[in-house]
Parts: C-alpha cells; structure tokens; sequence
C-alpha cells in the first residue's frame, strides 16, 4: 500500500528516513535543513519512529556521532547544508575511507560570504572528492524514494549515500506524493548486520595508521568499489521499481524533450523541473531541444551519459556551482567524461543560477534562442 | 594475571591481587617511560575486557599500533582529532539502542585533543551526559607532532613553539573547572604515580552512569626532558609539590582532595627535575609557589579556585 499525501519536501525526507527505521539520528539545525529534523523529532517525541536523536553541538559533531553508531552496528541518518556540510568535510572523507553505510541528506543551498540562505550546490558540488555517493533528486517523491534505495545501496557497498534536495525549491515546498506502508520498505530493505563492529566479544580496531603501500591499495580497493557503485545502484532502482512502481536511473531522458534534437539541455537538481517547462513551450516556438537530468553525480555515470548523449552536436549545461577561475563544475565533470569521443559535441557552460538567483522557464528560453551567440569555451553568465 | 611488581607503591594497601587480567599487550609504540602508556595499561585493568576504546588523533593513535598490529585487546575505534567525545556518544547510544548497556565506552584523548580542538564536542557530550567515560591524558604538550605547545602546557615550559618557555602571561586551562561546570556524573585528577587513587578513581567512574571525566597527568620524558626511568617520580612530585592536587567531585558537587601527600615539596624540586624549565628564573618560579599557595591541600580553598 502507498498513501496519498500531501507533504513539504522536508516531511516527505523525514517519511523516507523514518520507513528506513535507523536506529540513530544526530544532526545540527540549520536552515533550510530545519524541518527535516523537527519532523523527525516529533516523531520520535511521538512514538512514531523508535529512534535515539543525539542532538548535538555542532556538524562535525553530528557526523561524528553517527560515525560512532554506525561502527557500533546501527543504521544511522543525518542531514545538513550548505556551512554545515562544510564543516563536515573533514569527517566526509573519514567516514568514506572507514567504509561505513549511511544516507545523509543534503538542503542544496549557497555558501557563504556573503550570507546567503537559498539554493545552490556549491555546498555539496565542493564534497564530490570525499568518497560519497552523490544522488541529485528533482521532486519532493523522488527525494523521498531514493532514500530507501540509498539505505539498501550504501550497506550492500559499505559506502556512505549523500541524496540532494534544492533548499526551499523542494524542503519547503508543498507536493502531492505517496507514502509507501512500513511492510513494503521492510520487504526492499532487510535490517542493517554490520559484517564488522565495535564488539567487546570480537575485538577489532578500526582506522588504525597504514603505511604508504596498504594505504594505496585500500584506496584502489575503494575506488573500484565506487565503480561497482553506479551498476548495483541501477539494480536496486530496479528491484524498488518493481515493488515501488516508480523508476529511477542515473541520466534521465525527460520526455518533454525532443530525442531527436540535436541540442540537449543537462539539468541537476529541481531546476529540471523549470527546464521541463521551458522546453515544452520552446517545442511550440518550433524550437526542438531535448533534456537530461543528472540524478547520479558520483560515481560518476559516464556510459549512461555518452548513450544518452549520442548524435548531439550542442550540450547546454545549466550549472549551479562554480569552481572559480575554471567555470560550471557540472561542465567540467561532462567535459570530462565527453572527451574521448570521436565526435565530441559543443559544450556551452551556462551558470544559470548561484544564491538561490530566481530560474523562470524564460530564462531557460532565453538561453536555448542565444545558444549559437554562446561561448563555447568560457563560461556564459547570465 | 597478577602482574604488577613494577609498578611503584607507596601506600601499600592497594587491593591490586583482585585485579584482571592485562588488557594492553606488550610491543605497542610508547616511547620508555610513557605516562600515557602505563595509565591506559591501568585503566583497562580497572574496566575490564567489556571496553570500547574511542581515540582521537594523540600519542596513542600510534602507540596503539599501525595496520594490522594493535596493542589493545578490546575493541578500538580511531577518529579525527576533533571529534571522538561526539563519536563515543554515538557509540554508546547505538548500543543502547540495541539493548547493551553494560560495556563502558572510553574515550582516551591527549591535552591537545581535550584542552583545545576537541573541547567543543566535550562540552556537547558532557551537556547531553553522554554515558561515556572521557579520559585526558595530559602531557601538557602536543607530544605526538613534536613537542609544540597546548593550552595544557604550563607556563615557563620549553616546547618546540615556545623555544624560551611559554609565556607567563597565560595560565594553564583549569580543564576540571571547565567541565565541573557541566555538572558531570563523576570528576576527577588522578595519576598512575599514585596507584591507589588512580585504581579507585576509575572504579568509581566506572559505576557511575553519565558523562564521566578523568584528568590524567602523564609524563613525557622526551617532551619534558626527563630520563625516562624518572618519569614516574617526577609525576609523583607534581603531586606532592601541589602542582597538580589529586582531587574528584564529591556527591555535593565540591572538588575534593583524594591523597595528601606525606611531605610537601617546593614548586621549585618539581620545576628543576625538568629540563624543559631550564630557563625558568627565580621570580618566575616564586609566582608560581604564590599561586599554589593559594589553593595548597585545602578543600576549601581548592574549590575557591575551581569555582
């Protein structure tokens, strides 16, 4: 059974994270993360979720705790933005190289200075190296369904899942979606059995000093976990579509898109949703364009993205994080993985958005009209 | 096994023959003489096999052995420096999530991890009374790096970042004011030079529930240029010269002397048995009596200074 409601994008969270049970929450408030862990301590408060809130002093402080969970054996969850995800970084890489699970979600918002609240993802764009999953979700449902798919990815990979929603664009955003029943993410997702813990029967001691050779060879072990990562995340996307009735992928081809086109748009993150419109209304300018969300950043999708690519001349990538002095860091990473082909397409590096700066499907239409007036090589400002 | 003939005694009536089996095993990295060695030794003598040891970046993350050695028969858990009260919270509460509330998690950090990057997440834990058992083990100096200076360093010492001595200006932090103002369920100094105190303390913290804090002075002989079959009398000596009293938080929330020294010695024996205060001078060394004057073996006047 899945329930029909009517819920902000945090409370949608907040269902994915209590159907997941984790048996520890820890985390630090911070705007516009706020509501996902109100919501969950009333329902902890409630008797709704059987779980322990450490409510701690800080981000360092709440990755850590669940750091310490989840080597004791429990499923754990926290969630942050923007300065709080930063301030993590540290413990971002531990946390990978201890080869814990985990499903932390990220409000997608700027960082400072100045001060700002609204949505970008410089925040976790600049986490891209620590080792994490990266899992970009467009809709408040989407959101709420990729955690459970995180949860049984993660502790099948023994890696930890960061899963995106844009701050305020989704976290405090109303959506009609459905809940599925406790039974159904009981089927997909067994309890969590640490094959290692902090066990006073069977002492282990975990993260101790390696030398330079052991060292490199657990990161080679590492990285080629990674790229495991993206086949078994497919396979579990499966396995919840066929429970779930709803399918995810690492590239998603959006129907509103024009396949035969030989432009394509590339989105990641809520701002799809815009591009879905703009292209609509292009479509009957007579302006044909197809798009593409980026659901999966890291690992990094690179066959998926070179299929779904094919035959296009021009890419229009719409970015919202910026690796100064080079340009739009999602241009870079499709730079990137594009460059070995024979016929490598025009690339037009747009940063279409930074500080949550307002993105109307004309905006997205002004730029598709002036796509041969755009730099091929620079970065194209608005 | 009973093995403690080593070990130094001064009071002989420590009930030591009733004490468990060795938890540390030998070949760990601890230089000769190591405080930090010998107390972890102890303490896990005192809580037994169901310990889960969390440690921050310290001497101890190497003393503990690197991959694949380890020098500890319970379970441990490294973590980055600023971060393992945080963890062993997490630590604990998992496991009471699961229903285990008998193994003690013990988090065992240096000064630097205690006294200055790791005291934010202290707080947090001593706040949420965490039911963990946080260790310092205090060699007044970030030992592990190379002797550079902490705010546990106290003034006068030579360290690598203080070539002519720490400056006079800055005091030592009062770590045990700092969290017996977080009303913690058991609080105490204690040092393996006094054995008995040191046996009793971590008894005592191992019963009581909540967030439980030890200050423990550990010398360094090479951080405090000392020979290192000195290191336990001249620990001894911080203690007898009023230095570093020996004290826990009694039931009414007043810190409270625990040993007495027999015979009290002058700030001075203790400052010149180490050459790190080689270049100390005389006034220096006389402002420094004054204050312990000021707090010497009274309870009362020990709790004046610690709030």
């Amino acid at each position: 059974m899945q329930q029909e409601a009517i819920l902000l994008g945090s409370e949608a969270v907040a269902h994915g994270v209590r159907l997941c049970r984790p048996e520890v929450i820890s985390a630090y408030p911070i705007t516009p993360q706020t509501h996902i862990i109100e919501t969950l301590s009333e329902m902890v408060d409630d008797g709704e979720l059987t779980s322990r809130f450490i409510k701690v002093e800080s981000e360092m402080s709440a990755i850590a705790a669940v750091l310490g969970a989840v080597s004791a054996g429990s499923r754990s969850f926290t969630a942050s933005s923007s300065q709080g995800l930063a301030m993590m970084h540290e413990l971002l890489h531990w946390y990978a190289g201890a080869r814990l699970p985990l499903v932390l979600v990220n409000a997608n918002r700027a960082l400072g200075a100045p001060w700002n609240i609204w949505s970008d993802q410089s925040d976790s764009f600049s986490q891209r190296d620590t080792g994490w999953l990266q899992i970009y979700c467009e809709t408040s449902q989407e959101a709420l369904d990729t955690i459970i798919i995180a949860y049984r990815a993660s502790e099948l990979l023994m890696l930890p899942i960061m899963v995106m929603i844009d701050g305020f664009i989704l976290s405090h955003t109303m959506e009609r979606l459905l809940v599925p029943d406790q039974e159904m993410v009981d089927d997909f997702l067994p309890p969590y059995q640490a094959p290692y813990k902090l066990d006073p029967d069977k002492p282990l001691t975990f993260g101790a000093a390696a030398q330079p050779d052991l060292f490199y060879e657990l990161k080679k072990t590492m990285s080629a976990t990674m790229l495991e990562a993206g086949p078994l995340l497919k396979e579990c996307e499966r396995s919840f579509a066929a429970i779930f009735d709803r399918a995810y992928e690492p590239v998603i081809h959006c129907p509103e898109g024009d396949e035969k086109a030989d432009t394509a748009l590339i989105c990641c993150g809520a701002t799809t949703g815009t591009a879905r419109e703009a292209v609509k209304r292009l479509r009957q300018e007579n302006i044909a364009i197809d798009l593409f969300k980026m659901r999966l950043l890291r690992p990094f999708p690179q066959t998926e993205l070179i299929a779904a690519l094919e035959g296009k001349k021009r890419i229009i990538i719409l970015n919202r994080a910026l690796s100064y002095g080079v340009g739009g860091t999602l241009s870079q990473e499709l730079r990137a993985a594009l460059y070995n082909l024979d016929r490598r397409p025009v690339i037009n590096d747009v940063i279409i958005s930074l500080g949550g700066r307002e993105v109307f499907p004309e905006t997205i239409m002004d730029i598709v009209k002036r796509r041969k007036e755009l730099s091929p090589t620079a970065s194209n400002w608005l | 096994m009973n093995n403690m003939p080593d070990i130094p005694r001064f009071h002989g009536n420590s009930n030591w023959q009733a004490i468990a089996a060795e938890l540390m095993e030998p070949g760990h990295m601890g230089c000769p003489g190591c405080g930090a060695s010998l107390s972890m030794r102890h303490a896990l003598k005192v809580l037994g096999p169901k310990t889960i040891v969390v440690m921050p970046a310290c001497c101890w993350a190497i003393i503990a052995g690197g991959q694949p050695t380890t020098a500890l028969d319970v379970p441990l858990l490294h973590t980055p420096f600023a971060v393992a009260a945080a963890v062993a919270g997490g630590v604990r509460q998992a496991l009471a999530a699961q229903g285990e509330n008998e193994t003690t998690v013990l988090t065992w950090a240096g000064d630097g991890g205690t006294f200055d990057i790791g005291l934010q997440g202290i707080s947090g834990a001593a706040e949420r009374q965490e039911d963990i058992i946080y260790v310092c083990y205090d060699n007044e100096a970030y030992m592990n790096t190379g002797i550079q200076q902490s705010s546990a360093t106290p003034p006068g010492a030579w360290t690598t970042t203080t070539p002519t001595g720490k400056d006079f200006r800055y005091a030592k932090k009062d770590i045990l004011a700092i969290i017996k103002a977080h009303n913690p369920a058991y609080l105490a100094s204690a040092t393996i030079a006094y054995p008995d105190d040191f046996y009793a303390k971590f008894e005592k913290a191992k019963t009581a529930r909540g967030f439980r804090f030890l200050h423990v002075l550990a010398a360094c002989p090479s951080g405090w240029k000392i020979a290192s079959q000195d290191a336990l009398k001249v620990t001894r000596m911080a203690v007898d010269s009023g230095v570093f009293p020996l004290v826990e938080m009694a039931a009414d929330g007043n810190l409270v002397q625990t040993v007495k020294p027999a015979k009290r010695i002058p700030v001075a024996d203790y400052l010149k048995a180490q050459g790190r205060f080689s270049k100390i001078t005389a006034e220096e060394i006389e402002i420094w009596q004054e204050n312990v004057d000021k707090v010497w073996m009274t309870p009362e006047k020990i709790n004046q200074k610690n709030g």
